[in-house]
C-alpha cells in the first residue's frame, strides 16, 4: 500500500518537472447535429510537438471531434457546440476568432484526398496565396518547394510541377494534400484517416511523412487502424459512443490500458 | 362496323381473355398458384396478348392497305378521257367522288330517287346537308361514287370478321397452351419490353423524318436558287409581291437573318449569364435550404411561361419603355425629344429574351455546381479560404466546364426562340450593328415565309425549309459540342 501511494507521488512530481505543454485544451466539449448529441464533455488536450491519436469504433466521435478543432464543424447545417477549446491561450469559439485565421493556424488534410483541379504548383500556392505569405514569385516558389520536401514528394514531382494535381496516384494525392495543408505554416495539422484511401506502400509513405512532421508541427490523427495509431502517435485517446473513454500514452494504451473498454476494443473484441 | 366499336370489342375480348385465362391457371394449378410457373395473372396477360395483338396488327394493317387499294380501283375505272387528262385534274376528280360518295351516305333512300341522277340537284341537296362540292359533278363521278361506297361496305365487312376471328383463335390457341410449366411471365415480358422499343423507336423515327422531309423541301428551294447565293447572299429580298411573275425570283441572303439571330442571341446571354450564374451562385452556396426549397422551384416557374407571353411584354411594355426612355435621354441631352431607340429593337428583343434564359441558366449551372464534390469545398475551407474565395477559386474553376456546356444549351435556345422575335425585333431584314434598331431573325423569317397564301413550289415558301435546316443544323452541333463537354466534366468526378 505503502510503495504504491509512493510510486504514485514520484510519477506526479515527475509530471511537474517535465511540465507538460498543451498546444490545444478541449473542455467539456460537446456537439449536437440538429437534435441529435453527438458529443458528450469531452476533456481532451493536445500536447505540443506530439502525435495524437484518436481511435474507436465508426460513430463514436472522434472525427467530430477533430472537426471540433479548426472549427469546420461550421460549414455542417444545424451543427452545434458547446464547451471550451483553447489554442495556446485563445479560446477559438471566441466570437473575436476569425475561422479563416483558425484554419491557418490549424490545418486539415482529408480522409479522401482532395487536391484540387488545378496544377501541383497551384495547389500548393493556393493557400499562402489567399494569405499573402509570399511577396514575389520567388518567394512562391521557395514555399512550395520547402512545402512539398517536408511532405516527401519533391523528388517525385519537381519536373511536373504545373501539370494536373489529379494526375498523380493516390498516395501522391493525399502527400499533395498534406504539402498543401504544410504550406501555410500552421502550427497543428489535423488527419482524418488520412490513409484510409491508400495502398499500404503509400500508407508506409504517409506513416514515415507524419513521424518526419512531428518535429515541427502538433498533429491529431483520427485513424481505424490499432497499428497506425500504435505506429505514429505518442498519446492516444480512444472514444466510444460520443465520450472520451481513455486518454494515455500510446504505448500504455496497446498494452496495459486502464479501461476496460479500451482493451477490449483493442483486442478486436468490438468495433 | 366502325373502328372505334371494333377496337371496343377487342378490348372487351382482351378483358373477358385475362380473365378466363387467370381463372383457367388457377384451376389447373388446383387454387395453388405456388405450383404455376408465373403468376396467374400472366397466364391471363398472355391469352389477352394473344387475342388481341395479332388482330389490331391485322386491323391496322387493313385500314391502311384497303383505301390503297379501293382508290385506284375507283381511279382505274374512271372514263378514258379523264385518265387522259394531267395527274392534278385526276387528283381533284377523285376528291369529287369522295365527297360525292360521303355525301351519298347521308342523304335517305327517298332524296337520292327524289335527286335522280341530275348532277345540280345532288349538288344543292348535299349542299342541304353540309358537303360542299367544288363543281356539279358528272354522271360518271356519281357511278364512281356508289362503287366507291359498295366496295368501302364489302372492305368494312370482311375486315370486322377477319379481325373478329384472328383474336379468337388467337384466344383458342393460347389458352390451350396454359400448363404447370408454360413460361408465360418470359413472354408477357418480351412483349412489354418490344412495347418499349417500339415506343422509344418512335421519336427517333419521326427525328429522322422530320430532317428528311426538310432535306427534300429544302433540295426543291436549292434547285431554283443557288446554295452559293442563299448561303453567302447579303440581301434578302424575296419579293413576295412578284411571287409567280417567273422573271423576279428574289434574293434570298441568309448572312443578314443570320447575324440578326447572332446579334439578339449575343444581347440575351449577355443578359442571362450574369443574373443566372449569379443566382445559381446563390442557391446553391448561400441560400438556406428554407429558402432554397421555395426560389428555386419559383425561379424554374419563369421557365414554364409560354415565350408568347414574353413577347407580348416586350411588345407592350419593354419596347415602348425604352422607346420613351430613350427620347427623355435624348431631351435632357439635347433638348431634342426624339427616340434614338425604336420600339421594336434588338435591345428589347435581346433584353426579353435574356429573362425568359436566366431560368435555364441558373438551373443548368445550379446542378453543376452543386455536384462538385464537397471535399474540394472542405479542401479549401481547411486552408483558411473564405467561403466567397472558395467559391471563385476552386468551386467555379472546377464547375466551369459544365457551367459552359449549360451556356452552350442555353444558347442554341436562344438561337432557335421564335415568339418573342416575332413580336419584339422587327421584320426587317439588315446589316447594322445598332442595337437600338430592329434586326430580323432566321425564326422569323420562317413564319413570315410561311404564312402568306402561296403555293409550296414557289422559292418564296420553300426558303423557309432552308432556313429551317440551317437553323437545325446550328443548334444540333450547338447541343452535340456541349453534351460533348458536359460529359467530359462529369468524368473527372466519377
Amino acid at each position: 500500500m505503502n510503495m504504491l501511494s509512493e510510486a504514485a507521488v514520484e510519477k506526479a512530481l515527475d509530471k511537474k518537472m517535465n511540465e507538460v505543454a498543451y498546444k490545444m485544451i478541449g473542455k467539456d466539449v460537446s456537439v449536437y447535429y440538429g437534435e441529435k448529441r453527438a458529443l458528450f464533455d469531452v476533456n481532451l488536450n493536445v500536447r505540443e510537438n506530439t502525435v495524437t491519436a484518436l481511435i474507436g469504433p465508426s460513430g463514436c466521435g472522434k472525427s467530430t471531434f477533430l472537426r471540433t478543432l479548426n472549427r469546420m464543424n461550421d460549414t455542417i447545417e444545424g451543427c452545434r457546440v458547446t464547451g471550451k477549446i483553447t489554442l495556446d491561450e485563445d479560446d477559438i469559439y471566441d466570437k473575436e476568432i476569425d475561422v479563416v485565421e483558425l484554419r491557418a493556424r490549424v490545418g486539415m488534410v482529408f480522409q479522401k484526398p482532395n487536391p484540387f483541379p488545378k496544377s501541383i504548383y497551384e495547389n500548393i500556392a493556393y493557400g499562402p496565396r489567399i494569405h499573402g505569405l509570399a511577396r514575389n514569385k520567388a518567394d512562391m516558389d521557395q514555399i512550395v518547394e520547402a512545402s512539398l520536401q517536408r511532405a516527401g514528394l519533391w523528388a517525385e514531382v519537381k519536373d511536373r510541377l504545373h501539370e494536373g494535381g489529379t494526375g498523380l496516384s493516390g498516395g501522391q494525392q493525399q502527400r499533395l494534400c498534406i504539402a498543401r495543408a504544410v504550406a501555410v505554416s500552421p502550427e497543428v495539422i489535423l488527419m482524418d484517416e488520412p490513409c484510409s484511401a491508400l495502398d499500404p506502400i503509400a500508407t508506409a509513405k504517409v506513416e514515415e511523412l507524419i513521424h518526419e512532421l512531428r518535429a515541427n508541427y502538433t498533429i491529431v490523427i483520427v485513424t481505424h487502424s490499432m497499428q497506425q495509431a500504435a505506429r505514429v502517435s505518442q498519446r492516444t485517446a480512444m472514444f466510444h459512443l460520443g465520450q472520451l473513454v481513455e486518454e494515455n500514452d500510446t504505448d500504455k494504451m496497446f498494452t496495459n490500458p486502464d479501461d476496460q473498454r479500451t482493451q477490449d476494443y483493442i483486442m478486436g473484441r468490438f468495433g | 362496323m366502325s373502328t372505334p366499336l371494333i377496337l371496343l370489342i377487342l378490348a372487351i375480348i382482351a378483358i373477358v381473355c385475362y380473365v378466363v385465362g387467370t381463372r383457367h391457371a388457377l384451376a389447373i394449378a388446383g387454387g395453388l398458384s405456388s405450383k404455376l410457373h408465373s403468376r396467374p395473372g400472366y397466364y391471363g396477360s398472355f391469352v389477352a396478348i394473344c387475342a388481341v395483338l395479332p388482330a389490331a396488327i391485322v386491323l391496322a394493317a387493313w385500314l391502311i392497305a384497303s383505301p390503297l387499294y379501293i382508290n385506284s380501283t375507283i381511279r382505274g375505272g374512271f372514263p378514258e378521257d379523264v385518265k387522259a387528262r394531267s395527274e392534278a385534274e385526276q387528283g381533284l376528280a377523285f376528291g369529287m367522288v369522295n365527297s360525292l360518295a360521303r355525301g351519298m351516305d347521308i342523304l335517305t333512300l327517298d332524296e337520292i330517287d327524289r335527286v335522280g341522277s341530275n348532277p345540280a340537284e345532288l349538288r344543292s341537296a348535299l349542299g342541304a346537308k353540309g358537303v360542299a362540292l367544288a363543281g356539279d359533278p358528272e354522271p360518271y363521278m356519281v357511278e364512281s361514287a356508289g362503287d366507291l361506297n359498295a366496295m368501302n361496305k364489302i372492305s368494312n365487312r370482311v375486315m370486322t370478321a377477319v379481325v373478329l376471328i384472328v383474336a379468337l383463335i388467337g384466344a383458342g390457341l393460347s389458352y390451350t397452351r396454359i400448363s404447370h410449366r408454360f413460361r408465360a411471365r418470359n413472354r408477357v415480358e418480351r412483349v412489354i419490353l418490344g412495347a418499349l422499343v417500339v415506343a422509344s423507336s418512335i421519336a427517333i423515327i419521326t427525328t429522322i423524318g422530320i430532317v428528311m422531309s426538310m432535306l427534300t423541301e429544302a433540295g426543291h428551294f436549292f434547285g431554283r436558287v443557288p446554295a452559293w447565293e442563299f448561303f453567302f447572299g447579303t440581301v434578302w429580298d424575296p419579293r413576295f409581291a412578284a411571287a409567280g411573275a417567273s422573271a423576279s425570283e428574289g434574293q434570298f441572303g441568309l448572312i443578314p437573318l443570320l447575324l440578326g439571330t447572332l446579334y439578339i442571341g449575343f444581347v440575351a446571354m449577355l443578359v442571362a449569364v450574369p443574373v443566372g450564374l449569379f443566382s445559381a451562385i446563390y442557391m446553391s452556396e448561400y441560400a438556406s435550404p428554407k429558402l432554397r426549397s421555395i426560389a428555386k422551384p419559383l425561379l424554374e416557374v419563369l421557365a414554364g411561361i409560354p415565350t408568347i407571353v414574353y413577347g407580348f411584354f416586350a411588345l407592350t411594355t419593354v419596347g415602348p419603355f425604352l422607346r420613351d426612355l430613350s427620347s427623355s435621354i435624348n431631351g435632357i441631352a439635347t433638348g431634342d425629344f426624339a427616340n434614338f431607340i425604336q420600339a421594336q429593337s434588338v435591345l428589347t428583343a435581346g433584353f426579353v429574351m435574356g429573362i425568359m434564359l436566366i431560368p435555364y441558366v441558373s438551373s443548368l449551372s445550379d446542378d453543376i455546381i452543386t455536384a462538385v464534390p464537397r471535399a474540394l469545398r472542405d479542401g479549401s475551407l481547411g486552408l483558411g479560404a473564405t467561403k466567397s474565395e472558395t467559391i471563385k477559386k476552386v468551386v467555379m474553376p472546377a464547375a466551369l466546364p459544365g457551367v459552359v456546356g449549360a451556356l452552350l444549351m442555353t444558347a442554341s435556345r436562344a438561337i432557335g426562340e421564335t415568339m418573342i422575335v416575332v413580336l419584339a425585333a422587327g421584320v426587317a431584314a439588315r446589316m447594322q450593328l445598332n442595337p437600338f434598331e430592329p434586326m430580323t431573325t432566321v425564326t422569323v423569317k420562317i413564319v413570315s415565309q410561311l404564312t402568306g397564301d402561296l403555293e409550296f413550289t414557289s422559292p418564296q415558301t420553300l426558303v423557309a425549309f432552308a432556313l429551317g435546316i440551317t437553323l437545325f443544323v446550328i443548334t444540333l452541333c450547338l447541343n452535340i459540342y456541349a453534351l460533348f463537354i458536359v460529359r467530359k466534366y462529369r468524368e473527372q468526378y466519377e
